[in-house]
């Protein structure tokens, strides 16, 4: 399904009580009602999936609606003691970050010295990582520094990761890096 | 913050970019009157709701807050009203005379004793940013030694800087072995340190720092900070009147303070002001740090950071005696205070890493762990990129082309055999060798770039389950409700994919030095077939590996961290998680049962706050010495008679009565009295004074941001005598007052865009709102450069030049600065030349400048010029 900018726009009037209705009222026009019973029909008969914003750290609590698998809307969840509901700006479009149409969906390579990407296949894409990650990890390990310090690690290889990944990412990713010996780590949290 | 008779918002544009959260202060506001008072750079919207206004020099707050130290301690009713007297003599280190070596920045122009030539560092890793270093002997409180062990700064726990060594046993003798590691904890015992609880030695620790911010006064706070006097006598007097036995202040900041030269000692500041005050550990007190990521909280505890492992324990580090698993123990345990249980915590952790290998005669497979060797953080990391000396970078939800002198990020990006980038759009780091401003001018040809880069498109939060930690240490849990279009994939599924290729790859090596990571342990298999067969592992598995387990049987889950043993017997990640998975079916992160209405409002059923489900830390410190709360309307946990009790679970020994002495010889708790209630510190109360841990000094201390236009008025030392500066091509610093360069610089976030744009400016609804890159001006400078409101204008640094429209604001006002007129300037900072809309990149103006504590740059006070055109 192809969405236009606009459709966009006007499918997260109908979608997020947060943007949308806020910008309205404080223009001054009282959509409300008109407002709160579109959102009814959308999501008539939806599915419901609790969920959290992906975006800053207050962890305001949304429910996710899905038709047939696909999600149809994303609101602030009127139980959480956080938010009661509401969402900010961010919050409310998070829907857009699912259901847009510029979301790139495949796995993209480009070769040394080339001028552009190329579609490739994931598993291809993924032997391709680990056959690099093996070689640079073997060719620059370090068992001992020259003071005779057993530290078997390497600094060859740099892992940086966001903040609004789920802490399961970050531990998993952590034991992968450190069981490897990769110990530069970091994340935006030093940022 | 519905509690708080006054909230502070200083280092935070609260309203803006903490909408949701900023009800709670203005539910306060509403409903019984609580003061709000927002002191920053900029007039915003949490100003305009504010009750006061201080306009304030971006880069002054430790003169701001340290002249609230001063007028708190020498005010008539902070000295007569019995409450700050008991808080402080029983709950903060007021008392504890410090040794007669230490020698104050007042007595050396800025300076603390202790200064010396940077020697730490191994010539393996020359990054380390220093030229100076501080030994902290002369730091450490009287007749006893605190040590430098655990729980510090990530410089203090890499070993980057050397700590004083704690009296650790006799000397030569054999570390006692284990486990059980109770007689090594017993063998680190020191003498308690000498306390005078009159307060009156010149030596204690309230004289010191009464000492120290004697010249904090209004006029030198106005004289530094541009804010008028009354103004901050203002700020003063609201803040004192709203603390007390029944009353409470609570201060809210953000990356305002963090993103600094020497941030830490800021935050370090109002922590010493609020421990004055009796702000800890009760409703409505405490310093809220507004963090800026779903779970960065998380990403903390669980460290994706590398200076330290699971639940804040330090990195095993070549710069520090950690050869074997005894030494690290004997280096890093505290042994009085709850930290004295670090052995079971490390030999849990060994035991989630390497299995049934991990063994009590292989030291539970200490050696395979890494060890660091000198600062990894992202600013050196890129210093040495730049050189040639990493080779492959993973790159997850993050988009380092846009950030911290970005041009120079991405020259060391070009140096990269290979990029992996995982996110949601193709942005500028996936792009940077394509589209970045030196392709597009020609300065560098794409074929000379020979990076090979990887884009794999990301699965979104709800096309995932798993948990986010939130910045009240909350764990939540969000579940999948749609499948991921495409190739896009969780996170967790590239790591998990990465990983078991790896394993395969490596199944047959014999090397000494594939061994560690032959007997990691790594089976995350989903227990649901349709997701196993596309290769997602299993969140719940993941989950149960933090919370822990019997490692005699998986199935018993820990019901929290006092189960865990040194012995191995308990298999667990990440010991303050632990509890918040206490059977395989009960998640209490997925709990979703608010209080009802009417209740003071812990919401205990509402997610899982570590450790244990506590929603407020140190809530000892809401019942005074004896138990009794200190007031009613403050009451929060007290003791009845047999136990302690209350709205929260907590924070102290369940049955340890406050008349409870120390047990002598005792380890861990056993050490700690009755009315210890800062249950993590060695010596069970808050500090004031900060005998070991920090590097730059015991004391916050006003220094100047690496460049800025003003000598420091108030010692003759500038700027910290040890922040972190790369002295590189492209990374130079203005000088003192340099009049290329005579305007301050800020950068801030918009409530409608997040961070370099990544998560927003591919998104139609936010683009919309906020398309374009602005300057906001006032209008004295505007007039005095000819700029006119929608100009286009240039600002330059020392390290680059970028163009944004001018938005000319009274937002923005000039500030009088040792009688001279200052002018600021302030930026957001969210555009890229990738996206739905795109703009210059701010971070062309920033330096490689780091906090000395934990490398964090300075993005929130440098100097820049302004000119049309």
């Amino acid at each position: 399904m192809e969405l236009s900018r606009r459709d966009l726009l006007r499918l997260s009037v109908a979608g997020g009580t947060g943007t949308a209705l806020g910008g309205l009222i404080a223009s001054g026009v009282d959509l409300a009602p008109v407002v709160a019973e579109a959102q009814q029909l959308r999501i008539k008969d939806a599915k419901v999936t609790p969920s959290v914003c992906p975006f800053c750290s207050v962890g305001c609590a949304t429910l996710v609606h899905t038709i047939n698998g696909q999600i149809v809307n994303i609101e602030g969840d009127p139980r959480s003691p956080h938010n009661e509901g509401t969402l900010c700006p961010k919050g409310a479009a998070t829907f857009q970050l699912h259901i847009n149409p510029n979301r790139p969906i495949q796995v993209l390579h480009r070769a040394a010295g080339a001028t552009d990407w190329e579609v490739w296949d994931l598993n291809r894409a993924m032997d391709r990582v680990a056959e690099l990650a093996k070689k640079t990890r073997d060719e620059t390990f370090v068992e001992r520094l020259a003071n005779g310090k057993l530290v078997n690690a390497t600094t060859g290889i740099f892992s940086l990761g966001g903040a609004t990944l789920d802490i399961e990412w970050n531990h998993i990713h952590q034991k992968l890096m450190r069981g490897l010996g990769i110990i530069a780590i970091e994340n935006q949290a030093r940022i | 913050m519905r509690e708080s008779d006054c909230v502070v918002v200083m280092g935070s544009n609260m309203a803006e970019n903490h909408p949701v959260a900023f009800r709670w202060p203005m539910a306060a506001k509403v409903e019984h009157g609580a003061k709000l008072i927002h002191v920053d750079p900029r007039f915003t919207r949490t100003s305009a709701v504010a009750d006061i206004y201080a306009p304030v020099r971006a880069g002054s707050d430790i003169a701001f807050l340290g002249g609230l130290v001063n007028y708190v301690i020498n005010s008539e009713r902070w000295n007569r009203d019995p409450f700050f007297r008991s808080w402080v003599v029983n709950y903060t280190n007021a008392a504890t005379l410090i040794s007669d070596q230490y020698q104050d920045a007042e007595d050396r122009d800025g300076v603390f004793s202790g200064l010396m030539e940077y020697k730490a560092g191994v010539p393996e890793w020359p990054y380390n940013g220093f030229t100076q270093q501080y030994e902290n002997a002369s730091w450490q409180y009287a007749g006893t030694r605190v040590g430098d062990q655990g729980r510090t700064a990530a410089t203090a726990q890499s070993g980057e800087t050397p700590g004083t060594k704690s009296g650790m046993g006799t000397p030569g003798a054999p570390q006692p072995s284990g486990p059980p590691y109770d007689a090594l904890v017993r063998s680190l015992l020191k003498p308690p340190a000498a306390r005078d609880e009159t307060l009156q030695n010149p030596r204690c620790v309230f004289q010191v720092v009464k000492r120290h911010f004697s010249r904090y006064t209004p006029e030198m706070v106005e004289r530094a900070s541009g804010c008028p006097r009354d103004t901050f006598l203002k700020v003063a007097e609201t803040i004192l009147a709203n603390s007390g036995a029944d009353r409470t202040t609570s201060f809210a900041y953000a990356v305002a303070w963090t993103q600094h030269t020497n941030g830490v000692q800021i935050i370090g500041c109002c922590a010493l002001l609020q421990l004055l005050l009796g702000n800890f550990g009760r409703p409505g007190a405490g310093i809220m740090a507004l963090r800026g990521h779903a779970s960065i909280q998380g990403s903390t505890d669980v460290p994706t950071l590398y200076h330290s492992i699971h639940g804040y324990m330090a990195h095993p580090t070549a710069l520090k005696k950690h050869d074997t698993l005894e030494d690290y123990l004997a280096a890093e345990t505290v042994p009085t205070g709850y930290w004295g249980n670090m052995p079971k915590f490390v030999v849990s952790y060994l035991k989630s890493m390497y299995g049934d290998t991990a063994t009590v005669e292989n030291g539970f497979g200490y050696d395979w762990h890494p060890k660091i060797f000198g600062d990894h953080s992202h600013l050196p990391m890129f210093v040495a990129m730049n050189e040639g000396k990493v080779r492959g970078m993973f790159c997850i939800g993050q988009n380092p082309a846009t950030s911290l002198n970005a041009k120079l990020e991405r020259a060391a990006m070009r140096k990269l055999e290979w990029l992996v980038v995982k996110d949601n759009w193709v942005h500028e780091t996936a792009n940077f060798w394509k589209t970045a401003p030196e392709i597009q001018s020609g300065e560098v040809s794409p074929a000379d770039i020979k990076t090979e880069v990887f884009f794999f498109p990301a699965a979104q939060v709800a096309e995932t389950e798993g948990t986010f930690t939130n910045t009240q240490r909350m764990m939540q849990t969000h579940y999948k409700a749609a499948e991921a279009p495409g190739d896009c994939r969780t996170d967790v599924w590239f790591t998990y994919q990465l990983g078991k290729r790896l394993k395969k790859l490596y199944a047959d090596s014999q090397a000494p030095r594939d061994q560690g990571f032959r007997n990691l342990t790594f089976d995350f298999e989903h227990e649901d077939p349709k997701e196993r067969q596309i290769g997602e592992p299993s969140a719940v598995k993941l989950l149960k590996e933090m919370n822990g387990y019997q490692t005699a049987d998986p199935s018993r889950h820990l019901a929290g961290f006092g189960e865990l043993k040194d012995d191995g017997s308990t298999t667990c990640a990440s010991w303050i998680y632990s509890g918040v998975f206490p059977a395989p079916d009960r998640n209490l992160a997925a709990s979703k049962q608010p209080d009802p209405p009417g209740q003071p409002g812990a919401h205990l059923n509402w997610g899982f706050a570590w450790p244990a489900n506590r929603r407020l830390l140190y809530n000892r410190a809401s019942a005074d010495p004896s138990g009794k709360p200190w007031s009613e309307r403050k009451k929060w946990v007290w003791w009845d008679g047999s136990k302690w009790t209350g709205y929260d679970v907590p924070d102290f020994a369940g049955t340890k009565a406050p008349s409870a002495q120390p047990k002598p010889g005792g380890i861990g708790l056993d050490a700690l009295s009755g009315t210890d209630a800062f249950i993590m510190k060695g010596d069970g109360v808050g500090w004031l004074y900060v005998p070991t841990g920090l590097v730059d000094g015991p004391l916050p201390t006003q220094y100047e941001p690496a460049e800025s236009p003003i000598r420091n008025p108030l010692y003759k030392q500038q700027s910290s005598p040890v922040f972190k500066y790369w002295k590189q091509d492209g990374n130079p610093l203005a000088s003192v007052a340099d009049p290329n360069f005579p305007y301050v610089i800020t950068t801030y976030r918009l409530t409608e865009h997040y961070l370099s744009g990544a998560m927003s400016r591919w998104l139609p609804a936010l683009t919309e709102l906020m398309p374009e890159l602005f300057i906001e001006i006032s209008p004295e400078l505007a007039q005095e450069k000819g700029i006119a409101n929608l100009d286009r204008v240039r600002i330059s640094t020392p390290r680059g030049q970028i163009r944004a429209k001018a938005l000319v604001t009274r937002r923005i006002r000039p500030l009088q600065i040792d009688g001279r007129t200052l002018h600021q300037v302030g930026m957001p900072w969210h555009w890229g030349y990738e996206g739905v809309v795109k703009g210059e990149i701010v971070n062309e103006l920033t330096a490689l400048v780091g906090d000395p504590n934990v490398t964090i740059h300075e993005g929130k006070a440098f100097v820049c010029n302004v000119e049309k055109g």
